[in-house]
């Protein structure tokens, strides 16, 4: 059982290492520069263009590998908004009074009602369509779903008995949420911000395969697969390129989610 | 003076039902009462409201006084959450009936009984490794091994003598005890109810000993409360209690309490 687990966290850490090798190799190295635009147009993989070009000429690996530093960038970015924010917000509605937590739930699910994409146009029409727009519109976005999962983790940590037998022992509240609280739900907050990233991959490829993203020339990968698609026939690895990766990675993620859960369970890992 | 004094306490929930209604009693320093009665009869409320904890929603009136020794005499009903928090742990504390669900899954068992001596005694590094080393080496052998152990990783009577060490680590002038022995298989209750007579015993603390059971009620307390849907019925010396009831419900509990002791015996006999 307990190799069937740690299998899946390997595994997972595995793919998702194979694209942070990617993004960081990019960062010192590429095979051309990415606007070169010298390559020929749609030649398919060979040499010296290993996975050819696309139809403005440009070398596709080149194209994919700063490909994954966007996608990273995003990932990262939108956990890091949403997480902060969002646990920050369960937090405090997890402690709040009978009326206040009513008003803030309300407040919660009418967030998560919100489109990301309608989100995602709002805050483009506000600031002009930037990664940076995408990102925190996907950030934004998951503030609510982080916020409800902490409020709920928090209320059912509170209604334990050790919080009473720890109060009843005279433990203040700040002990009682660094002490109990946090250690009792962040296991479950981590394998959650983990699924948000892939998440957050996959929003910031289709935002910009809709044009919502980074603009051109930057090498999204939802924005290769939309540019590639009307070639798809002809030379399919400008789709299958940034489509693997994409995989890759938020399978990557997944399994490194599903690792953790278990590997983070004291009680779980005792018993496996 | 009285170091627990309950005067016409009521506690209501939200749509106004009476949990416990109009109850009265009172216990000395050192002294070792009993609470008895049925499941839902008030009698873990009444423990909570003493400690200030009742659930939200619920409402007690009526006056609860602590007055230990060295601690301001407080009334507890309406008192601040600060005030109440000094009391918590010196003045009167709770060893609860499930030790599984009142120790914190994820903390190793040294650490939750470091938690009040760092609070109330004021101690750190080795000092506290030590403190808590010879609090838990009071209740069972071992300590060291324990210590490190999750709460999962130790059986149900380990795990209800580290909640008692926790309880007693501060010293506290009462302690409740509310069923500490009923989630326990019987030979282990035996064991807890003498670890908990002798520790009360050398201490010279006073004991609330909260039970269903008047068996185990009468074999570490003194005197004994007879609490039915909320009240108060009878109230009287364990001897009193068990010889001459006077209320149906005491003399209910009573009879079959025999019942079972007959039954044992027709059956040692055989």
């Amino acid at each position: 059982m307990k190799r069937v687990r740690s299998w899946t966290l390997a595994g997972g850490l595995v793919l998702f290492g194979l694209v942070v090798l990617v993004a960081l190799v990019s960062l010192v190295w590429l095979p051309y520069d990415p606007s070169d635009m010298t390559g020929g147009r749609l030649t398919s993989p060979g040499w010296p263009h290993l996975l050819g070009t696309d139809k403005l000429g440009r070398d596709l690996l080149t194209q994919v590998m700063v490909g994954a530093r966007i996608a990273l960038g995003a990932g990262a970015g939108a956990v890091a908004i949403g997480g902060v924010l969002g646990v920050l917000a369960g937090v405090a509605t997890g402690f709040a009074g009978r009326w206040l937590d009513d008003a803030l739930s309300a407040l919660l699910d009418v967030l998560i009602a919100f489109p990301t994409l309608l989100l995602a146009m709002l805050v483009v029409a506000a600031r002009s369509a930037s990664l940076g727009s995408a990102v925190l519109a996907i950030g934004l976005g998951m503030v609510a779903v982080v916020a409800r999962l902490t409020r709920v983790l928090v209320k059912r940590v509170l209604a334990q008995e050790y919080i009473t037998a720890a109060r009843t022992s005279g433990t203040g509240w700040l002990r009682i949420v660094s002490g109990h609280v946090l250690p009792n739900i962040w296991p479950t907050l981590v394998v959650n911000l983990a699924l948000q990233f892939g998440v957050a991959v996959l929003a910031e490829a289709s935002l910009s395969y809709l044009g919502l993203g980074a603009p051109p020339p930057n090498a999204s990968w939802g924005r290769m697969l939309q540019e590639a698609q009307a070639t798809v026939y002809t030379t399919p690895t400008g789709v299958i390129a940034p489509g693997v990766l994409l995989l890759v990675l938020v399978l990557g993620v997944n399994l490194i989610a599903d690792g953790l859960r278990d590997a983070l369970d004291p009680t779980r890992r005792k018993r496996a | 003076m009285s170091l627990l004094d309950v005067q016409g306490l009521s506690i209501r929930t939200e749509d106004g039902r009476e949990l416990v209604a109009d109850l009265s009693f009172s216990l000395d320093a050192g002294e070792r009462v009993g609470l008895i009665g049925e499941s839902g009869s008030g009698k873990s409320l009444t423990t909570l409201a003493v400690m200030g904890l009742l659930p939200p929603g619920m409402t007690a009136s009526g006056s609860i006084v602590l007055d230990a020794p060295g601690l301001p005499r407080t009334e507890v009903l309406g008192a601040r959450e600060r005030r109440l928090l000094e009391l918590r742990g010196r003045a009167a504390t709770v060893v609860f009936q499930e030790p599984l669900t009142a120790l914190d899954p994820l903390m190793r068992v040294g650490q939750q009984v470091a938690e009040p001596l760092r609070r109330v005694k004021r101690l750190r590094g080795a000092a506290l490794r030590q403190a808590v080393r010879d609090a838990l080496a009071q209740v069972l052998p071992d300590p060291d091994r324990i210590a490190r152990a999750f709460p999962h990783e130790i059986s149900g009577g380990q795990r209800q003598r580290v909640a008692i060490a926790m309880a007693l680590a501060c010293d506290p002038a009462l302690l409740i005890a509310d069923e500490p022995t009923t989630a326990l298989d019987v030979t282990v209750q035996e064991e807890i109810l003498e670890l908990l007579s002798t520790q009360v015993a050398e201490r010279g603390m006073a004991l609330l000993f909260v039970s269903h059971d008047l068996a185990v009620v009468s074999a570490v307390t003194e005197r004994v409360l007879v609490l039915r849907h909320g009240q108060l019925v009878e109230e009287g010396g364990v001897e009193q209690i068990v010889h001459s009831p006077t209320h149906a419900y005491t003399r209910e509990l009573v009879g079959s309490a025999r019942q079972l002791e007959s039954a044992l015996e027709r059956t040692a006999k055989r």
